[in-house]
């Protein structure tokens, strides 16, 4: 900060997720020396500058984008910036939020301002109903499917229709988890009764006039019919499927009841690219991707690590066994959701399923903490990105919902969810 | 920072589309609390084999593209995390100018802060630059940006856009958070009427 302090430290939060381990024992140490060096500079300084701080030793601790919406820091109408791009995570709340980079988070922390350029507008409409084992994971790559990972570059989403406000606020998140996935710095949902309940009573939440007075506002926050879209993206959620990844892009993406894609059916650039993603991914073209084998299950991130997620997770897993040398874990996004898993029974079900109960972090979702994939090894994940070594080097992730990675556990291979419901 | 001064150099190749921030700088290395230091780990997967020895077939290993200071590559490059790891390993390297038919939003941001500048231009312009760039080093690009123009080895000259505010930064080497800070009396205004308006935040 050089010799800067922090304007607005009340503003500010700071929790330590990406490269915490998520195994018992690490709040007396961190085995990894960068890693521990890491977490105790942020300790020192989120202390020293007197920012509201959640440590490893914290029950709320947890990824960054659960604990913000969890503890009611998040809220409508907010600008909300934080130093990872899946701050999109926020917009759920009608709040523009967009990821950073360092240079920024500096500036913000000093300045309490941005230097900022004025997005595009794109709307994207989920009509009608989705059909039963399809969920906002499948809504959210299915739109990265159709516009690509730079379709959404230059602009905030604005996500509505009937599937959308059919949502839970958990769902919405995870919608606007992965715009950046799609390219765009922020997508968001407009907020509406489903967002009030949710935030209402949360610790950092307005109470009592303060509530009162920011609902007036609040009920505000909707794009008017006649708004000005720069781009206009229609999915009927009927036609929405239960979707897995295939390549090394999380726009490769299609209907688990699909076909690995052969490289020639692309155009341009996307043909070396979709032929480097076959040879990474070691996968041939035409071969069903039911009958893809798996290796490891992760069931967790910012994008599904929330209860719902795990509950979907463990509706699947209940009574049941994960297939004979599987690797499955399970890593609550924040260690409330923890506890409260624990509480419903959840946790229960997935030891007994044979996956490990791990704590709070941002885990395999980045291969950045002890978590990680080895060379070859073939993992359904939650998670939200599909890159050469995320997960580890030479590693293989297939993305999908909470309950197909739960079917592919027990199967052994990517499953069709909706045979198991 | 530095004031980002006219040069001409050699460009490495590289026609793939989406090269990610993950592709750019793999997360082992982002648990430094440095900035400096990076470039030796840029492109780091590619670069070195299993036992940690240079990939000879990796472009910025072979002899003509060892000193690049341009990058000319395909659609959304930068995509992926927001790590900012990614210019500075690209800077440290020894990268100035990233040339691609588009940017992924947080990257393009991130290169102004960090004196790199990232030129956008159609494809058929790429296609050429590519072509050159090919070439090794006995091509070099000239890269103006007091005039936004790129020129060809062989003296074809394409001109680009950049927004003025961001040029007049880089040119003269300033910092952002200082310029801000001249606006503080804005910024405590700002604030007061926005803590009367909505006084839960
Ligand atoms: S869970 Fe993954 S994507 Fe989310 S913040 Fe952590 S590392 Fe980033």
């Amino acid at each position: 900060m050089a010799g800067r302090q922090v304007r607005a430290p009340e503003k500010t939060i700071a929790v330590p997720d990406h490269n915490v381990p998520t195994t018992e024992g690490r709040d007396k140490v961190i085995e990894n020396e960068d890693s521990r060096i890491q977490v105790d500079a942020l300790d020192k300084n989120a202390r020293d500058f007197g920012i509201n701080y959640y440590p490893v030793s914290d029950v709320r601790q947890g990824i960054v984008h659960i604990v913000g919406p969890e503890q009611g820091w998040t809220l409508p109408g907010m600008t909300v910036v934080c130093g990872d791009s899946h701050t999109a995570t926020h917009g759920a709340f009608g709040a523009l939020a967009h990821g950073i980079g360092t240079s920024e988070v500096e500036h913000v922390l000093a300045t309490q301002t941005l230097i900022q350029s004025k997005s595009k507008n794109m709307k994207v409409e989920i009509t009608g109903k989705l059909a039963p084992g399809v969920t906002a994971k499948d809504i959210t790559l299915s739109v990265i499917g159709k516009t690509g990972t730079a379709g959404g570059t230059g602009y905030v989403i604005e996500y509505c229709g009937e599937a959308i406000r059919a949502l839970s606020m958990e769902g919405r998140m995870t919608v606007c988890n992965m715009a950046i996935e799609g390219g765009a710095r922020a997508g968001l949902i407009a907020p509406d009764q489903t967002t009030f309940d949710y935030v209402k009573g949360r610790p950092h939440a307005p109470k009592a006039a303060q509530w009162e007075a920011a609902m007036d506002w609040w009920k505000t926050l909707y794009s008017d019919d006649d708004a000005h879209w720069d781009k206009v993206i229609t999915i009927r959620g009927e036609d929405i499927a239960p979707v897995v990844t295939w390549g090394t892009s999380p726009e490769d993406v299609l209907p688990i009841t699909d076909v690995v894609p052969a490289p020639e059916a692309f155009k341009g650039g996307k043909v070396e690219a979709a032929k480097r993603a076959l040879d990474y991914m070691g996968l041939t073209a035409g071969t069903p991707l039911k009958d893809i084998k798996i290796d490891t299950v992760f069931i967790g991130s910012c994008t599904n690590g929330r209860i719902e997620d795990l509950r979907a997770a463990a509706a699947i897993l209940k009574g049941k066994k994960i297939k004979d040398g599987m690797r499955a874990m399970v890593v609550p996004g924040s260690g409330l959701v923890r506890a409260q898993a624990e509480e419903e029974g959840l946790a229960d079900i997935f030891k007994e399923a044979g996956f490990e109960w791990r704590l709070a972090g941002c885990s395999m979702c980045l291969a950045m903490n002890p978590d990680q994939l080895s060379p070859g090894e073939r993992c359904a994940a939650t998670s939200n990105r599909n890159f050469e070594g995320r997960q580890g080097k030479g590693g293989r992730t297939h993305l999908m919902s909470p309950a197909m990675a739960a079917a592919a556990a027990i199967t052994g291979h990517l499953t069709d969810v909706r045979e198991m419901m | 920072m530095d004031k980002f001064e006219s040069f001409s150099g050699v460009a490495a190749p590289m026609p793939l589309v989406n090269i990610d921030t993950d592709m750019i700088i793999p997360k082992q290395f982002l648990k430094t609390i440095k900035r400096s230091g990076l470039g030796v780990n840029l492109f780091a997967e590619m670069r070195y084999l299993d036992d940690g020895s240079e990939n000879p077939d990796f472009m910025l290993n072979t002899p003509a593209y060892r000193n690049a200071e341009i990058i000319v590559a395909g659609d959304n490059f930068g995509c992926g995390s927001s790590r900012e790891h990614a210019p500075w390993a690209i800077k440290d390297f020894g990268i100035k100018c990233v040339i691609a038919t588009s940017f992924a939003d947080i990257f393009f941001n991130n290169c102004f802060k960090n004196g790199i500048l990232p030129i956008v231009l159609p494809q058929e312009q790429v296609d050429v630059l590519m072509k050159d760039a090919e070439k090794g080093s006995n091509a070099r690009l000239d890269i103006d940006l007091e005039n936004q123009t790129v020129t060809t080895s062989e003296g074809e000259s394409f001109a680009f856009e950049v927004d003025p505010f961001r040029k007049h930064c880089l040119l003269e080497g300033l910092d952002d958070i200082g310029l801000t800070l001249e606006k503080v009396t804005s910024i405590d205004g700002f604030e007061a009427q926005a803590s009367q308006a909505r006084p839960w935040v």
